[in-house]
């Protein structure tokens, strides 16, 4: 059975040459020291956490210790605070705002420079160059491009005398400052997966559209997009992943703030956890957030696997 | 790379739109950079009285010299460099092993092993955080450097990408080896890993930029100021900006941690779109 499922043994060596492949392609204990190291780090440092984090969210925990079973008595405290209720709508409101956004910029940054001169390669460096900056200098960035009277924002408004949006004290604006400053961080790997896709495309089928005469808007309409669609939905996906997971920038530019109106799913796990020492309470939470993400994950993973089916 | 452009109706007035278009797209979003690395080369007291003086001279690096003289940068760096590089290299061994043994040998429960680790890739860092936090605390690892790395050590992706990456080289070349003796080690070793090295490349880098980004663990791992990776050095720095004061010293700061990161991008830009078009596969 084993032998079979390894296509490597049907090799054109000769039959004794087979045997001797065959015999040393047989199940062995010996064999699974190559991957032993590395499973000794995924089960004490991923697979232990993970269950103990669910362990953990059922009983009354502090920076002291573990106490008694409690049940899911962390998950409807959760439900009655106000703030994480407050804290996965802003989570939810922040994917609004940052993921279409990401996809349709990515996807026209890729369209515009899916060509093969020296221009689109400098500026696909550009597009991509911020994403290697750590969360740290994104913020420190945007803060003093927004900061109050003099940051680059408040100086090119006062050119024309006028007072610039606050977008790091109003509590209408403060979400929407961190979005923006969040699609410039993110914006390189939409790209970069759009361009990909589309370098993916058949040329042929550009060439017989161009035969018929077909306008620009038709080619992109009716071939272009359709030949990425998945790419897209992927790209959603992927995003809402990794925008469900904001922390450093909420953390970093308004400290959730003003009354919690950016404080996301992540900073209230932090909060709970390492401020409140409440363990138990920031486990529920983070519990609850790896449900949101495996939602997410799972659609990813269909998809996936639907591509497998079609091609 | 194959142009869309060409295939279509050829270099016309929309095309030149769309460039000219992401053209200001992109010097709009270098203009917040060029702001804070002009700041950087203002004297504080002048940013105070008059922002627009950013636009004209006089430029000083003294903003630069007082990070030389009065500031915990370099420690952090030096941390960052150990903690990143440390796990950097742990993560190719440990990868490259893995990946080979998934890819080319046979034991009980591979396969299984294998979707487990595949499954891994899907538990955000969130959901082990707190309890790592407290292991790590009865350890007695916090304010460590193998605090800050053994964390990384857990992440799947490495031997994802390791395992895709060997099952794509031919059979023949080990079984050839095989015939003449040679240990699975030493096939691995002198045959396999030479023709890896573009992996390695692509997963390293990728490893390092991750490390040296990384935010949430540092934050609550490291806390004493000398195990401040430089991320959160930067990030503790901060605590004087409302202020305004030293407003030039910290983008001072900023520059420095971001212009390394900067230079290493443009080295290595080849590597870091392989990296990203690799993870797309997934």
């Amino acid at each position: 059975m084993a032998e079979a499922a390894l296509p490597g043994s049907s090799s054109t060596a000769s039959a004794a040459a087979r045997r001797a492949v065959q015999n040393i392609n047989a199940p062995l204990w010996r064999n699974a020291i190559f991957i032993a190291p590395y499973l000794l780090f995924f089960v004490t440092l991923l697979v232990v956490p993970l269950f103990w984090g669910i362990w953990l969210s059922l009983h009354k925990a502090d920076a002291f210790g573990t106490g008694r079973f409690v049940g899911l008595d962390n998950y409807l405290r959760l439900f009655r605070d106000k703030i994480f209720l407050q804290a996965v709508g802003n989570t939810f409101y922040f994917v609004f705002l940052t993921v279409p956004a990401l996809a349709l910029i990515g996807l026209f940054l890729a369209l515009a420079l899916n060509r093969k001169t020296k221009t689109a390669a400098a500026l696909r460096a550009v597009y991509f160059s911020s994403s290697v900056l750590s969360v740290t200098i994104v913020t420190l960035i945007w803060r003093i491009v927004f900061i109050g009277n003099f940051g680059l924002l408040a100086t090119i408004y006062g050119w024309f005398g006028a007072t610039a949006p606050a977008f790091l004290s109003d509590p209408k604006l403060t979400m929407i400052g961190i979005a923006i400053a969040t699609v410039w961080w993110c914006i390189g790997l939409p790209m970069m997966l759009f361009l990909s896709a589309l370098q993916q495309v058949p040329q042929e089928i550009y060439e017989a559209a161009a035969l018929d005469n077909a306008s620009r808007w038709r080619t992109l309409w009716h071939i272009t997009l359709p030949s990425i669609r998945r790419t897209f939905v992927l790209v959603i996906i992927i995003e809402i992943v990794l925008q469900f997971q904001l922390f450093g920038q909420a953390r970093l530019m308004t400290q959730g703030g003003p009354n919690n109106v950016s404080k996301p799913i992540v900073l209230y796990i932090y909060e709970a956890a390492f401020t409140k020492w409440d363990l138990g309470l920031g486990a529920a939470a983070s519990e609850i957030l790896f449900i949101l993400i495996m939602i997410a994950a799972l659609a990813q993973y269909f998809i996936s696997r639907r591509k497998g089916v079609e091609g | 790379m194959s142009s869309v452009s060409s295939g279509m109706v050829g270099r016309s007035t929309g095309d030149r739109i769309i460039l000219i278009l992401a053209i200001s797209l992109a010097l709009l979003m270098m203009a917040p950079i060029a702001w804070v690395v002009a700041m950087s080369l203002k004297d504080n007291k002048e940013l105070m009285t008059d922002m627009n003086s950013v636009f004209h001279a006089p430029y000083t690096i003294i903003n630069y010299i007082n990070i030389l003289a009065t500031s915990s940068v370099f420690r952090w760096i030096l941390n960052s460099v150990i903690v990143s590089g440390t796990l950097t290299i742990f993560t190719l061994v440990l990868s490259s092993l893995a990946g080979y043994g998934f890819a080319r040998l046979n034991f009980p429960f591979r396969n299984t092993l294998f979707v487990i680790v595949l499954l891994g890739l899907a538990v955000p860092e969130q959901a082990v955080l707190i309890a790592r936090h407290q292991l790590f605390s009865w350890l007695k690892f916090h304010n460590t450097y193998h605090g800050l790395i053994l964390p990384g050590l857990a992440a799947p992706f490495g031997v994802f990408l390791m395992t895709q990456y060997f099952r794509a080289i031919p059979k023949e070349l080990d079984e050839a080896a095989l015939l003449d003796n040679a240990s699975r080690f030493k096939i691995f070793w002198k045959v396999l890993l030479p023709l890896t090295l573009p992996a390695q490349a692509t997963l390293g880098i990728f490893t390092f930029l991750t490390s040296w980004n990384d935010y949430l663990w540092p934050l609550i791992s490291g806390t004493k100021k000398e195990m401040y990776t430089l991320t959160i050095g930067i990030a503790s720095s901060q605590t004087n900006f409302a202020q305004s004061e030293g407003l030039g010293f910290l983008m001072s700061q900023a520059v420095f941690a971001g212009a390394p990161i900067l230079i290493l991008y443009l080295f290595f830009q080849k590597y870091i779109v392989t990296a990203v078009s690799g993870a797309a596969v997934r």
